[in-house]
């Protein structure tokens, strides 16, 4: 049996991380994404789980890695301006191979920008913003439902890999109430435990190592550091270097087909749309309107790692089309992975792409 | 007092990268015969600290330890202990990893009066980076960065956790090993943020720019220039002039204000 309920995103997100499992929660408020801290306030003490209001978002960020290390299933949520603040810690978090979750609900910027309007402006910062050479992995919802269900997955993902996971939403979608489905129980993938007598550090087959919770007798020297597979430091060595930072890469990027998260509709289509967050329900929109006309559509769920080649399924395109709340971070991408033409929708100001504006980008192809 | 630490040392990774004549590892070891005497367990004990030095204490240390970033170590013990109250949270921290990219989390940790002990290694200079001052660099102090002396007041860390909220706070030196041990002891046993500020001697990079070049110079400055907390407050009371170039060690509080990161009964 599942219940049906009418529910806000960033309601949903909270809730799909209790379903989940979440048992600590660290975050700072700040507009559009408070509603998730605000309700996980409200849940997590009720469940035996820890909420605690951190001091900024530095902080937030600090304590998710902390209680991760401890076993818990961690997250936090945030908005641009705090997001910018945890990329130094995020870095943390990959080096150490630290499982945790990162909700940010895009507003506009740069800087303070609109704090009650929607964007997706922050798409290449969570990719890049960090310093040094990483891999990440982001889900973009479209909708509440999938806000519920990224959010559960984003969790699975991180204890998976070992890694922090995104979950990249927006105001419109995290402030948007509609119709959710919400199952008695979720799919919950275990962090897997480092055997005995294997290193904390030291890769399986899947380029993943156990992880060793504090507490069980590992007693795991954990660094931000390069470090070798015991954990301790070994800055200087090339090669140690090299080896870690390319298996932290790999153990995403190598399975980024058996993760990728999309819907792709009409392969035979000449012109295609490629999008995520609320962009989706406006091609949607279109293509209901207009079943006379062949829309293709690549609706990306998981942005990053990012799965270049579902746009090769498009054999006919003669142009991908790419609207998003921003000013082309991604139209970038697709286009640095194709010879066929990209046409970059942006939009800035905080309002969602209309039919008419899409139409009008598909002018010239049809 | 002193028992034998060496099962809570790392032994594999000795030598450490600590200079000659460094204070840490005195602070180390009076930290681990106090953790010796509390009896905790090593599987139970979580050591947690930011960059610097002092922060690279917990790489000796065969238990669980978190070496974060910058100024971050109380933000990531606050996520260790309040998700695990049952762990023994210790943070060793340096004066400006701790008072200046770490002020805030300082202040808050204390405010929220979180059950752990931080030891502040407090050598007032950036020892790791080569030098440069810190917001405990005393005023007049050569360092890379003030290299016509430091101007800014310094920060009184101690009787910041004091306002700041914690239930324990104390200052000793590296001179006073004994105290210093009893202190963090003490800290340990009581329940809420222990703060215990060891000021400790960087002949490298203070005592080399400062006329104390000799490890023994920087120690004998500790032990001469420091005055009890007691003796400081009868020498006001009595109207009796205290020297400018003291400084006060001993416990500044010990108190027992409702505390976060307790184990429920």
């Amino acid at each position: 049996m599942s219940r049906i309920e009418f529910m806000q995103g960033n309601i949903a997100c909270a809730e799909g991380a209790l379903a989940a499992g979440c048992s600590f929660f660290g975050g700072y408020p700040i507009t559009p994404s408070t509603e998730i801290a605000e309700h996980m306030a409200k849940k997590l003490p009720k469940l035996g789980r820890t909420f605690i209001q951190m001091e900024d978002e530095i902080a937030s960020i600090s304590a998710i890695i902390g209680a991760s290390w401890t076993g818990a299933r961690a997250m936090t949520a945030t908005s641009g301006p705090g997001f910018s603040l945890m990329m130094e810690n995020l870095g943390y978090a990959i080096m150490t191979e630290t499982p945790c979750v990162i909700v940010n609900i895009q507003r506009g910027g740069p800087s303070t920008g609109q704090p009650t309007m929607s964007a997706q402006g922050d798409m290449m910062q969570c990719r890049f913003g960090s310093h040094g050479d990483i891999s990440i992995i982001a889900l973009t919802p479209s909708s509440v439902q999938e806000m519920y269900e990224l959010t559960v997955k984003a969790f699975n993902l991180a204890d998976r890999f070992r890694c922090p996971v995104f979950v990249m939403s927006d105001e419109t979608i995290g402030h948007m109430r509609e119709r959710i489905t919400i199952p008695d129980e979720v799919e919950i993938t275990q962090r897997k435990p480092l055997l005995k007598g294997r290193l904390p550090f030291e890769p399986e087959d899947d380029m993943i190592p156990g992880f060793p919770v504090f507490g069980e007798g590992h007693r795991v020297h954990v660094t931000g550091l390069t470090h070798d597979m015991r954990g301790y430091p070994d800055t200087t060595n090339h090669e140690t270097h090299a080896t870690l930072v390319k298996r932290l890469v790999n153990k995403i990027e190598s399975k980024k087909y058996e993760i990728a998260d999309y819907d792709l509709v009409n392969p035979e289509a000449e012109v295609v749309f490629v999008t995520y967050g609320p962009a989706t329900r406006t091609v949607r929109q279109l293509m209901k309107n207009r079943s006379d006309l062949k829309i293709g559509h690549l609706n990306l769920r998981m942005v990053w790692p990012f799965p270049e080649k579902l746009l090769y399924e498009f054999e006919n395109a003669k142009a991908f089309i790419v609207p998003e709340m921003n000013l082309g971070q991604i139209s970038r991408e697709v286009e640095r992975h194709t010879d066929v033409r990209v046409v970059s929708v942006p939009k800035i100001g905080g309002e969602i792409h209309t039919t008419e504006e899409l139409l009008k980008a598909m002018e010239d192809f049809i | 007092m002193t028992g034998d630490v060496s099962d809570w040392y790392r032994h594999d990774r000795m030598p450490h990268i600590f200079c000659t004549g460094c204070g840490n590892g005195t602070v180390i070891n009076c930290t681990l015969n106090a953790v010796n005497e509390m009896g905790w367990d090593i599987d139970n004990t979580i050591f947690v600290s930011g960059i610097g030095c002092s922060s690279r204490s917990p790489g000796y240390i065969v238990t669980d330890s978190l070496h974060t970033t910058h100024g971050r170590a109380l933000a990531f013990a606050t996520g260790v202990k309040m998700a695990k109250p049952e762990f023994n949270v210790v943070v060793f921290t340096g004066d400006g990893d701790l008072s200046a990219i770490g002020g805030n989390h300082f202040i808050h940790a204390c405010r929220r009066n979180i059950n752990m002990t931080v030891v502040c290694m407090n050598n007032m200079i950036y020892g790791m980076t080569g030098g440069q001052g810190s917001p405990c660099t005393p005023v007049g102090a050569i360092s890379t960065t003030t290299p016509y002396g430091a101007r800014e007041p310094v920060f009184d860390l101690a009787e910041l956790a004091v306002a700041a909220g914690a239930n324990y706070s104390a200052r000793w030196t590296s001179y006073h090993v004994k105290e210093l041990t009893k202190a963090i002891k003490t800290g340990m046993e009581t329940t809420g943020l222990s703060f215990i500020e060891a000021m400790t001697q960087c002949p490298t990079s203070f005592g080399r720019r400062n006329k104390q070049r000799k490890v023994t110079d920087m120690i004998d400055h500790m032990r001469t220039h420091s005055i009890l907390l007691s003796k400081k407050r009868r020498m006001e009371e009595s109207g009796e002039k205290v020297p400018d170039d003291l400084f006060t060690v001993g416990e500044f509080v010990r108190r027992y204000r409702p505390a976060l990161g307790v184990v429920e009964e």
